[in-house]
């Protein structure tokens, strides 16, 4: 989610006198480039076997699958394995391509991933907001505490809980019936499921998604308060240009990311629910790769979904990343200079 | 009743000082305010009471209720002993308990290790090799082709293993506890090393003890992605009902409607009959207290672990 903490390392949080630091890094550097190779390696070959380990994990189980990946071009054979499966050429593409499912699904997951950024991308920043204007502390951590807590809850628990609220033997109905308004289930209701998991993801994320604003907040000068009250700016004028604005760099952020993984809307909240709505409604790129790779063993079709979902993915996060170059913020990675 | 507490809060207010220039919100405005702040609040809230309340509830007021429990009548503990009586939810329990622990061990080794050998700003290849990481966030393989790996060519399928191992390494977490242990002072690893320590020993006794908070809230994050994965167990051991851990249990029979295996009369009658309210009620809240327990511990580090790096100010 964050390669952005890399750029930014080498700056000197949180020290109190970031000269000196500076200075004593330029000295390092110096050192540094006097030792030859051979040297240095001696000299930090510890620290480099406490990466071994991490680093064997991810090659195993990140870097194995990605040139697994060839998979896509072969008509992959469980027994044979990727050395010996037959070669596809770009056949799996296009049965990829003229599979009716698998533009609904594409188009599924855009639509799902619009009404997502809609309806649920401003709650962090308003709840936010709100918190921070909340002056009792102990109200406030209370609060906090409260509403991060469905981050750690699994899909299955979240959509268990929606389940037994708003589903057809749900309270929510329960409730309906007795004031005979007849029944409506949200739950198995295809209309209704976009707006469904969004509710979920907005239940389940949106407060833990505050932590980055309040702190994107906290980190607003004081002093500009101060000036605007005094020039006669009420709170919503103060909301409006200097809380909004001093945001910006972490709201814009949080836009390319989402933006970035405008194709990811929610693996396996989807999954779960995929058999109570029907594949019309919640079939997305991931369930697809799923369904058409695990289960119906057709791997070549899957991974070549999945890598479709991938390249496409990669070419949003860059233009996202552009286009916030182009309103002069940092976005993911910083403007090379 | 209550005035004595109203008396308490006013005189004793654990409130921050309001600067001299802010006006008072208005009447109206308190008022709003409070009314969104209780309906976010209820909003977690309710859910979470209504399925207690319904796990302990005798079946005549569930019954009464006609489903979900929101005012209790009769409280009782039978479905928790039913659940607990060392059928396949309490071995899903069990299994799941330590499936997170081990996870959790292994993670937090690997990953503070990891860490630590790349927070030495200038040290030989940490570049290469936070690169070589890095690139993990932007591409993968996919979910196919890393299930064939595991599955195949490791041949994970229907082993534990393959419920930890993939998931083991979280790059997100390293760079954050990275970005942690770079802010460790540096007089403190320098005193250290002039006293002899070398680089295990320094993050034994200096960095590990100096970070606490981040250690405390990665070990939350990675223990809750094992306590909560299902998804790998759909993937790698579907078949087999006596490995399954307790999310999966609940996946299976909450989910899809499946009798409850092993839960009393059901299974020795043997026919799919789905389990009474009170029971999957109860398996609800068992996934739940682990993470319950542990989160009041963890929660005042959050914002100092999980942000530091990224984002200054």
């Amino acid at each position: 989610m964050s390669a952005f903490t890399t750029d930014r390392e080498t700056g000197s949080a949180g020290t109190p006198s970031p000269e000196k630091k500076r200075k004593g890094r330029r000295r390092d550097r110096a050192t540094d480039q006097r030792l030859n190779w051979r040297l240095r390696l001696r000299r930090d070959r510890t620290l480099i076997i406490m990466t071994v380990p991490a680093l064997a994990l991810i090659i195993a189980f990140n870097y194995l699958p990605m040139f697994g990946a060839v998979t896509a071009f072969q008509f992959y054979d469980y027994l044979s394995g990727f050395f010996h499966s037959p070669w596809a050429g770009l056949a799996n593409f296009q049965q990829l391509f003229s599979d009716s499912n698998f533009w609904h699904a594409f188009e599924n997951t855009l639509v799902l991933s619009l009404v997502q950024l809609v309806l649920f991308f401003p709650v962090p920043i308003a709840l936010a907001i709100m918190l921070n204007s909340v002056l009792s502390t102990k109200l406030r951590s209370f609060f906090q505490a409260v509403v991060y807590l469905p981050h750690f809850f699994s899909w299955v628990l979240v959509v268990t809980l929606f389940q037994e609220m708003l589903g057809g033997a749900g309270l929510l109905n329960h409730v309906l019936r007795l004031n005979d308004m007849g029944v409506w289930n949200i739950m198995t209701d295809p209309g209704a499921f976009k707006y469904l998991v969004t509710a979920q993801a907005v239940w389940k994320e949106a407060g833990w998604g505050i932590i980055v604003f309040l702190a994107a907040i906290a980190a607003i000068d004081p002093n500009l308060y101060e000036a605007a009250a005094a020039d006669g700016a009420g709170r919503w004028r103060r909301m409006w240009h200097i809380t909004l604005p001093g945001m910006r760099g972490v709201i814009v952020l949080m836009l390319v990311l989402r933006l970035g993984n405008a194709l990811t809307v929610g693996f396996e909240q989807f999954l779960i629910q995929r058999n109570a709505v029907g594949s019309g409604a919640s079939e997305v790129l991931d369930t697809y790769a799923y369904y058409y790779g695990v289960i119906a063993n057709n791997y070549g079709l899957g991974t070549a979904a999945g890598l479709f979902k991938g390249v496409v993915s990669l070419i949003l996060i860059l233009a996202a990343n552009k286009l916030a170059h182009y309103f002069g913020e940092d976005g993911l990675y910083r403007r090379s200079r | 009743m209550t005035a004595p507490l109203l008396v308490r809060l006013r005189t004793r207010p654990r409130t921050a000082e309001r600067p001299a220039w802010e006006e008072k919100p208005s009447i109206l405005g308190q008022f709003g305010k409070g009314l969104s702040l209780s309906v976010v609040l209820g909003l977690v809230l309710f859910p979470l009471y209504c399925v207690v309340i319904t796990s302990f509830s005798t079946e005549a007021s569930i019954n009464i209720a006609g489903g979900i429990v929101v005012v209790p009548h009769g409280l009782t503990d039978e479905a928790y002993r039913q659940m607990l009586d060392g059928g396949v939810v309490t071995r899903a329990v069990v299994i799941a308990l330590l499936l997170t622990a081990v996870g959790t061990l292994i993670s937090m080794a690997v990953s503070v290790l990891c860490a630590y050998g790349l927070s030495r700003q200038h040290s030989f290849g940490h570049r290469a090799i936070l690169m070589t990481f890095i690139a993990t966030m932007f591409f993968s393989g996919g979910l196919i082709p890393t299930f064939i790996v595991v599955a195949n060519l490791f041949h994970g399928y229907d082993q534990y293993w393959a419920l930890i191992l993939p998931t083991a390494v979280s790059v997100f977490n390293i760079l954050i506890i990275r970005g942690f242990y770079m802010n460790t002072a540096r007089d403190l690893i320098d005193a250290a090393k002039i006293d002899g320590a070398g680089d295990w020993r320094i993050l034994w006794s200096v960095v590990l003890p100096t970070s606490k908070a981040v250690n405390v809230v990665m070990a939350l994050f990675y223990g809750v992605t094992y306590w909560n994965n299902w998804f790998n167990v759909l993937l790698y051991m579907p078949a087999d009902n006596s490995k399954w851990p307790i999310q999966y249990v609940l996946y299976e029979y909450v989910n899809q409607g499946a009798s409850m295996p092993g839960a009393g009369a059901s299974a020795l009658a043997g026919h799919a009959q789905p389990a009474p309210l009170s029971l999957q009620m109860a398996v609800v809240v068992l996934t739940l207290v682990p993470i319950l327990i542990c989160y009041p511990f963890v929660q005042k580090h959050f914002a100092k672990g999980a942000l530091t790096g990224a984002i200054k100010g």
